[in-house]
Parts: C-alpha cells; sequence; structure tokens
C-alpha cells in the first residue's frame, strides 16, 4: 500500500474518476428519458474526492457513504455492471433490485452502503473500526458525508465518539455548497466545516476537492495515522455537484453560470490531464485509451441493465432475516 | 365555493390560510422555502416537492428553512409551541423520524400528562409516507401505526384533497401534539374543495360508500382502492361499505363497531407492515368489542412484513391494491 504515485497509480487513478465520470453523465441522460426508477443524485464534479481518498484503501477497510453514492462504490471497488443493473431495479444488480441508487452496497469490497438517511454513516463507521480496533486487523473506516450532513447530530456524535475511542477512522466531509437547495456558508454555523475538529479533539484540514493531488495527500496522512493508531481525522473537501440535487432539479437556488465555470476551469479530470501529461511520463493518447475503454465498459453496462431481469415475486418475501 | 385542486394545493392552501388568520403559526423544514444562503431565487423549491411554494413571500419571516438537524428543529418546533406559537415543523419524509422520535414521543407526546395537566404543545408535524415513488427502504415506509402507538399524539391521516385542508386546518387549532401524515402519491390527486376555511373534526370517520354486505375499512392511500374494489364488487352484487377513519388517534370506533354490526364481515386495507398495525388494531378493536355481529374472520389487506423494495416490480407487488380488495371481500363473503 505505497502512497507514493508512480505511473501505475496514477493510470488507475485516472481510470477510477473516468469513471465515475461516465457513470453519472451516463445515468443523467438515462434518466432524462424517463427509464429509470426513483430519487438519483449524482456525483459528477466530485471524482477527485471518492478517488483520493480510496486510493489509499485496503479491500478489507470500510467506507461509509450517502444518497449521492455512487462514486464512492466505484472508487471502492463495486462493480459498474452491477450498479447499473441495481440502478435500473434489476435482480442482477448488487442488491438485487432491491435496493436502487440510493443504497448501493457490496461488503465484500468494504462498502458499507449508500444512505437514504442524512447522516447515517458516522456512526457505523465508528463501528467499524472499533471492531478494527479490537480484532487489531490495521484496517480503517471512512464515513463520506455531506455539508448538510455535518449538521447532523449523529454525524457530531460519531467524531466525538470516534476520539473518545480512539477510533482507526477518517470523516471526509464533502462540502459541495449545498444541501439541496441550501447553502453550507448558511447551514454551516461556523466558517469550514474542518473547524469543528478541534472541538472533537482530532485534526481538520481543508483540501480543494477539484485537486486529486491534495485529496490523495490529505488522505494519505489520516489514514497513515488512523492505521498507526494515532485516532481520527476530519477532512473537509470543498468541492461543486455539477448536476442537481437529484434528478429533475430545475436548480433555480443557483447562480447562472456556476456549473459552467467550475467544468472549464476546475473540472478534476482537467486539472489531472493536464498535470500528468505536462511532466512528461504520460501521454494523451494513454489517457485516451482508458477513456476508449471506460466509455466500453458503461456503454455495456447500460445494455446489460437494460436487457437484465427484474426480480420476481418470489424475491419479495427473501433477505428480511437470516434466519426466522 | 369549491373547486377542484389537488391535495398538495389543499395542504398549501391551509398553512396560508391559518397562518393569515393566526400570527402565532409559523411554518419551519429543511427547504420548505429553499435556496437561503444560496446565490440564486429564494422560495427555491417550497419543500422537497413543492408543498409549501408560496409561503415564504406571502408570510415573511414565518416560514424558516432549518440545517438538516431533525432531532434539533423539530425538538425546537416542539419547545416553541410550548411558548406561544403554534408551528407547523416538516419532517420531510416520515422515515426520517428515527432521527428525531426522542422529541415526539418522550417529550411532545408527554408533557401534558407528566407536567400533571398543565403543559399545552400545539405543534404539528406534517410528514410525508407512503410506498410508490420507487424511493425504497428508507423513503417509503407508512409508520402512523407508531405514532398512534403513543398516548399524547394525535394522528391524521388525509385520504383525499378535502380532509387534507379541513384536517390540517383542525391539527394547527388544536392544542395537542399532531402527526399530520401526507401521502406522497396522493399529492397530485384532484378534489373538490371550498375556498373558505373549514375544519374536519378529529374522531370522526367519514362512511365514503354505503353498504350492506361487507364493511372496508381503508386508510390514506388505501381508500381509492377500497372504491375501486367496491365498484367492481357491486357488478357481482356486493355491497360494500367503506369507512375512512381520517384518524387513527383518536379513533372512531363507534362508525367501525355499527358498520360491523350491519354488514357482519370486515377487511381493513392498511398499506403499512401488518405486524401491529393500524389493520390489527382495527381488527382487534372489533373482534372484541363486535364479535357476536361477525359471520366470518376479518380479513387484512397489507403490506407484507417486509421493508419496502425498490424496484418497480417488487413495489408493484408490495403495494396492496384493488384486486387483493376485492379478493379479500369474497372470501369472507363465500365464508359458512
Ligand atoms: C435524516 C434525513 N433528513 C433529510 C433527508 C433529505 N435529504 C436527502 S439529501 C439531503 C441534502 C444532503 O445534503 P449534503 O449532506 O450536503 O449532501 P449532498 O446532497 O450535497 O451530497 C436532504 C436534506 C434525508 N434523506 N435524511
Ligand atoms: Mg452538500
Amino acid at each position: 500500500m505505497s502512497d507514493t504515485l508512480n505511473r501505475e497509480r496514477l493510470l488507475r487513478a485516472y481510470r477510477t474518476m473516468r469513471t465515475i465520470r461516465e457513470f453519472e453523465e451516463r445515468v443523467h441522460t438515462e434518466f432524462a428519458t424517463g427509464d429509470i426508477p426513483g430519487f438519483v443524485h449524482l456525483y459528477a464534479g466530485e471524482e477527485a474526492s471518492a478517488t483520493g481518498v480510496c486510493m489509499h484503501l485496503r479491500g478489507d477497510d470500510y467506507i461509509a457513504s450517502t444518497h449521492r453514492g455512487h462514486g464512492h462504490c466505484i472508487a471502492k471497488g463495486v462493480d459498474p455492471v452491477g450498479m447499473m443493473a441495481e440502478i435500473w431495479g434489476k435482480s442482477t444488480g448488487s442488491c438485487k433490485g432491491k435496493g436502487g441508487s440510493m443504497h448501493i452496497a457490496d461488503l465484500s469490497k468494504g462498502m458499507l452502503g449508500a444512505n437514504g438517511i442524512v447522516g447515517g454513516g458516522g456512526p457505523l463507521i465508528c463501528g467499524t473500526a472499533l471492531a478494527a480496533k479490537m480484532k487489531n486487523d490495521k484496517t480503517v473506516g471512512v464515513c463520506f458525508f455531506g455539508d448538510g450532513a455535518s449538521n447532523q447530530g449523529t454525524i457530531l456524535e460519531a467524531m466525538n465518539l470516534a476520539t473518545v475511542w480512539s477510533l482507526p477512522a477518517i470523516f471526509v466531509a464533502e462540502n459541495n455548497g449545498y444541501a439541496e437547495t441550501t447553502s453550507s456558508s448558511w447551514s454551516v454555523a461556523c466558517d469550514n466545516i474542518a473547524d469543528r475538529a478541534s472541538a472533537f479533539g482530532m485534526p481538520g484540514v481543508i483540501v480543494d476537492g477539484f485537486d486529486f493531488f491534495a485529496v490523495h495527500e490529505a488522505a494519505g496522512e489520516a489514514v497513515r495515522r488512523a492505521r498507526e493508531g494515532g485516532g481520527p481525522t476530519l477532512i473537509e473537501v470543498k468541492v461543486s455537484r455539477y448536476y442537481g440535487h437529484f434528478e429533475g432539479d430545475q436548480q433555480t437556488y443557483r447562480a447562472a453560470g456556476e456549473v459552467q465555470k467550475l467544468r472549464d476551469e476546475k473540472d478534476c479530470l482537467l486539472q489531472f490531464r493536464r498535470r500528468v501529461t505536462a511532466d512528461g511520463d504520460i501521454t494523451d493518447a494513454e489517457l485516451g485509451t482508458i477513456d476508449a475503454e471506460v466509455l466500453a465498459l458503461i456503454d455495456d453496462s447500460v445494455v446489460r441493465a437494460k436487457a437484465d431481469p427484474k426480480p420476481g415475486p418470489d424475491d419479495l418475501l427473501t433477505d428480511v432475516y437470516v434466519s426466522y | 365555493m369549491a373547486r377542484k385542486i389537488t391535495y398538495q394545493q389543499a395542504i398549501n392552501e391551509a398553512l396560508d390560510q391559518e397562518m393569515a388568520r393566526d400570527p402565532s403559526v409559523i411554518v419551519m423544514g429543511e427547504d420548505n422555502a429553499g435556496g437561503e444562503g444560496s446565490p440564486g431565487e429564494m422560495d427555491a423549491w417550497g419543500g422537497v416537492l413543492g408543498v409549501t411554494k408560496g409561503l415564504y413571500h406571502k408570510h415573511p419571516g414565518r416560514v424558516l428553512d432549518t440545517p438538516i438537524s431533525e432531532s434539533g428543529f423539530i425538538g425546537a418546533a416542539i419547545g416553541a409551541a410550548c411558548n406561544g406559537l403554534r408551528p407547523v415543523a416538516e419532517l420531510m419524509f416520515v422515515d426520517f423520524m428515527g432521527v428525531c422520535f426522542d422529541q415526539i414521543f418522550n417529550q411532545a407526546a408527554k408533557f401534558k400528562y407528566m407536567f400533571g395537566g398543565k403543559a399545552e404543545t400545539p405543534v404539528v408535524i406534517r410528514t410525508m409516507y407512503g410506498a410508490g415513488f420507487r424511493a425504497a427502504a428508507q423513503h417509503s415506509q407508512c409508520l402512523y401505526s407508531l405514532f398512534t402507538h403513543i398516548p399524547g399524539l394525535k394522528v391524521a391521516i388525509p385520504s383525499n384533497p378535502y380532509d387534507a385542508k379541513g384536517l390540517l386546518i383542525q391539527s394547527i387549532r388544536d392544542n395537542d401534539p399532531v402527526i399530520f401524515m401526507e401521502h406522497k402519491v396522493l399529492y397530485t390527486m384532484e378534489g373538490d374543495v371550498p375556498e373558505e376555511s373549514y375544519s374536519v373534526p378529529f374522531g370522526e370517520a367519514a362512511v365514503v360508500r354505503e353498504g350492506d354486505d361487507v364493511t372496508i375499512v381503508a386508510l390514506g392511500r388505501m381508500v381509492s382502492f377500497a372504491q375501486d374494489a367496491a365498484q367492481a364488487l357491486q357488478k357481482n352484487g356486493i355491497h360494500c361499505e367503506i369507512i375512512d377513519p381520517r384518524t387513527t388517534s383518536p379513533l372512531d370506533e363507534d362508525t367501525i363497531l355499527e358498520s360491523v354490526e350491519k354488514t357482519g364481515r370486515l377487511v381493513v386495507v392498511d398499506e403499512s407492515n401488518p405486524r401491529c398495525s393500524m389493520a390489527s388494531d382495527i381488527a382487534g378493536l372489533v373482534a372484541q368489542k363486535a364479535f357476536g355481529a361477525l359471520k366470518a374472520p376479518i380479513e387484512q389487506v397489507t403490506a407484507p412484513h417486509v421493508p419496502p423494495p425498490f424496484s418497480d416490480a417488487l413495489e408493484d407487488l408490495y403495494i396492496p391494491n384493488a384486486a387483493k380488495i376485492e379478493s379479500a371481500v369474497s372470501k369472507i363473503r363465500e365464508y359458512g
């Protein structure tokens, strides 16, 4: 588990971010056709956060995600084909079509689930981290949560508990500026979410969420500290979402041109490409090959998701209990 | 003058009229206006599905957006109710009661009794419930039986636009804490609603349809399914009486019992999971108090004992429907 960003790891980071972007752009266009049921919250724009953090994680480290969970899933190694089928409500989906976009989970990948309850993941990650500590297996837990969730009691209780028990937990506050329509500059009473870290006796850092390298560096230090028994960290990732709160949101609360400006000037994939190709180590052509491979993967996932069978009547009553 | 408006418009109108009538009425909740602190438009959403839209500009300073802190703001609404306001707080989806239930059931529900009758807590908690939106296990539940279980809380469950307006006005004027349950699928339902203000009293069931053969007690969205079933059964010469309790606490026992005394047969239709539900509660009531009148076992048409599934294929099987009600009615008609 080396933190150094060698060629191979840089290409992997790019592939992950590109996969998330392609996945989300595709769900966006497919949703518009009316084919996808339910609520869908897209992570486009925030790819560097999930990727920069999860690059440091082992398969057996846990993450807890949010309603905006597709990016966290992909970065933690969940199969995009199963995810796409889940979003379509098919029996081949990651959760057999029982959970949908807001509940994609894969425990075998250390992915404890997207979550329909804002702030639901904080206490859960304290729990996985407590188990890790008691088993002394050197794994860590990461709780991703939003600026809106940062005002939820569960998150505040979890951060306090993590320090009191000195847990190997990392709290990643993805501050994308809004909780639904509400600005984080209004809802968060202090200047930065990271400022709250000192109240919970843990280090707090702020990073630019459009900059993969900044996220990667801050997360690396937090994960190392947690693995070594140094306790929790709060990382605030300042970022933005490219789409509405959920698909269908008219976004009249946003400034005109806000998103386009970010896409043009700060986009994480754009910045990443510029930086690694300027270094000369990686070529545009190599990245172009990844783009093509990712596109093929996502195309395939959509074709399959559409063709796959829906769950049947027998599936309705199963999976409620282990035994009953 | 009555005209056709939607369930959603009826709720908005009730809030608007009560805010105009009584300056102590305030509205609060996540994005109930929307756009707080944001660069764009204020009142951007009017609640996640637009139910409170427009109130922000009509009643300046009295529609409060909140951070995502349900324990905090639901509790604050309860505290404000103890201190002279009549807050209508929105818990966006009833499933989120998990994060704020203490404030509701240990605080609001208990004050009156625990304090020896001295406290009054005229708070309304509006909340959206029910399946049908493919919103999966944490956004589709039907949890009114949990609130009904708690002494001190009143629970209103409007099944149509007329009742939505009248019951909400009654909820706001009522001096006890009221949980007001709005079915998300009903928001677009249209019906005749008077323009002027009126209230629907608590504890008075509506006899939605009269009939002599079978009593159907149905709640919320299930009332319209029961009507569809009754319509179809009528063609086979089976006459159903449909009762909509409208509030589950207080519950109009008399109307239900009188009907079963007449028909001798009962089907209860409840969208929620079956265990410890309104269906089992009403079945228990009738078994105890109208046992002598029963000519057949009581049938309950409910969701199964599983969480709401996501996939449309499964959710359609999960939700009770007219066909299931018809077969329940037929079954007890043929009994004995
Ligand atoms: C307990 C709870 N309250 C409210 C909601 C409704 N809701 C879903 S997402 C959301 C906004 C979350 O904002 P934030 O935490 O900033 O995450 P983002 O959507 O920006 O990724 C709200 C209010 C919910 N799902 N759960
Ligand atoms: Mg946010």
